[in-house]
């Protein structure tokens, strides 16, 4: 097992390092995110509740998190990369994890800067809303990756990505804005678990089929 | 002679005359709804209609299972049928779900009914696999994809359900409850012949496509083998 955890860390070391190089994604979606909060304050109207912009709050995170993920195996679809990392002797869910922990990363420092300056704009957050985006993010990235895994093997891959993942990311939206908007936040916190804790599992389980045929 | 051949047809027909014998029953033999009047009577058609897609749905990720554990020959393609089928329904969830919501609610369209929400996110899911499904090449990776996105179909129909009870209150008349189901002994016969007479038109048609399906797929091979 250490040498799994070895593996993912490597892998997952290897992206980051990559991102860290080129700086690709991160500045990108960080644009992107500030981009739409801007968007949405004159999307919404000037007397709008603050629930509505919670709300845009994780639309902007979603669509964040779509474009992270449609670069997310940039790298690999280059040079065939793909292929040397499956060649590679190592189990091959460590590649959908180490990817996913990567797509966290990034993710998470897109949102380091677009929780302050949603503050900023709109309302201050309480703390629902933190964990609910910390455990959005663990679903979001868990599916997205292994979907953006599938969408890399078609013809039609920047179009097919958002088609397959907002079914899939509509039960976090629920969840997310439920924890931020709602009395009982709670419920709705334990609610993002279960699905990140499901979907986790059957991605994990799964991607070996999506990669190899 | 009884053969596989004549068992489609066999059943075709069944899932003909109990088509006619639920229509029969609902309309001329159970009392109409005191409170919904004739427009209740929808209800013989749209919770069959969304059990059985949902029975489509679940066959299409068994199938899909078989074929991600043991890979039998066929099972994609049986996958696959089973998907189309529940979407088929599933589309027809929706339509016969809309009228009853213009016939008791006076509007075409409730976010407040949760079985219509959670078929409008199938009905995007399902749509989605099939654009995945013609957007790769056909082969053993392309069969690969769509196993695991219809079984992500099955885990996701119980999360988006819970999701969307979470979203809304609960406006939908309760006809099951876990006291068993809340009707008069007459209804529930006629509800149950309703939903086997659905059920088996969907097998029907399931095992009709699938026959078409494979004929395209052997037509396919000769032709290849005289190119």
């Amino acid at each position: 097992m250490s040498g799994y955890l070895r593996d993912v860390a490597l892998l997952t070391r290897k992206d980051v390092l990559l991102e860290l190089r080129a700086r690709d994604a991160v500045p990108a979606l960080l644009l992107f995110v500030v981009s739409a909060l801007v968007v949405f304050h004159f999307a919404l109207p000037a007397d709008a509740a603050e629930l509505a912009a919670k709300g845009m709050l994780w639309v902007a995170i979603l669509f964040t998190a779509l474009l992270g993920l449609g670069r997310a195996f940039q790298a690999e679809r280059q040079q065939s990369m793909l292929d040397g990392l499956l060649l590679a002797p190592c189990d091959r869910s460590a590649i959908w994890l180490a990817k996913t922990l990567a797509t966290i990363v990034f993710l998470g420092v897109a949102e380091l800067v677009a929780l302050p300056a949603f503050a900023l704009f709109f309302s201050a957050l309480d703390w629902e809303t933190v964990a609910g985006i910390a455990l959005a993010n663990l679903g979001i990235c868990a599916v997205g990756t292994l979907v953006a895994a599938m969408a890399l093997a078609s013809r039609a891959r920047e179009l097919l990505l958002p088609l397959l993942f907002l079914p899939l990311a509509i039960p976090i939206v629920v969840g997310g804005v439920g924890a931020s908007v709602a009395d009982d936040g709670g419920r709705y916190l334990g609610f993002l678990a279960l699905y990140d804790a499901v979907f986790a599992i059957i991605s994990w389980a799964s991607f070996e089929y999506v990669v190899t045929e | 002679m009884w053969s596989r051949n004549n068992a489609v047809p066999a059943l075709a027909a069944a899932a003909g005359l109990l088509v006619c014998a639920s229509i029969a029953l609902i309309f001329f033999w159970i009392p109409e709804d005191a409170d919904q009047g004739i427009s209740q009577k929808i209800f013989y058609f749209h919770v069959p209609i969304a059990l059985t897609a949902y029975a489509c749905f679940g066959w299409g990720a068994l199938k899909a299972f078989l074929h991600l554990w043991r890979r039998p020959p066929g099972a994609d393609l049986e996958s696959y049928v089973a998907i189309h089928q529940g979407v088929i329904f599933g589309a027809l969830t929706l339509i016969t779900g809309s009228i009853w919501a213009r016939a008791s609610w006076g509007v075409w369209w409730a976010w407040s009914s949760e079985q219509l929400v959670l078929f409008l996110v199938l009905f995007l899911f399902y749509s989605a696999y099939f654009m995945l499904r013609f957007s790769v090449e056909p082969g053993p990776a392309r069969a690969n994809l769509c196993a695991v996105y219809a079984l992500f179909g099955v885990v996701l129909i119980p999360i988006s359900f819970l999701a969307i009870r979470l979203a809304n209150d609960f406006i939908h008349p309760t006809v099951f409850t876990s006291q068993g189901p809340q009707m008069a002994g007459s209804m529930f016969f006629t509800f149950c012949v309703a939903w086997a007479a659905i059920l088996t038109l969907a097998a029907a048609l399931y095992h009709i496509e699938l026959a078409g399906k494979r004929l395209d797929v052997s037509l396919r091979e000769l032709r290849e083998r005289l190119a």
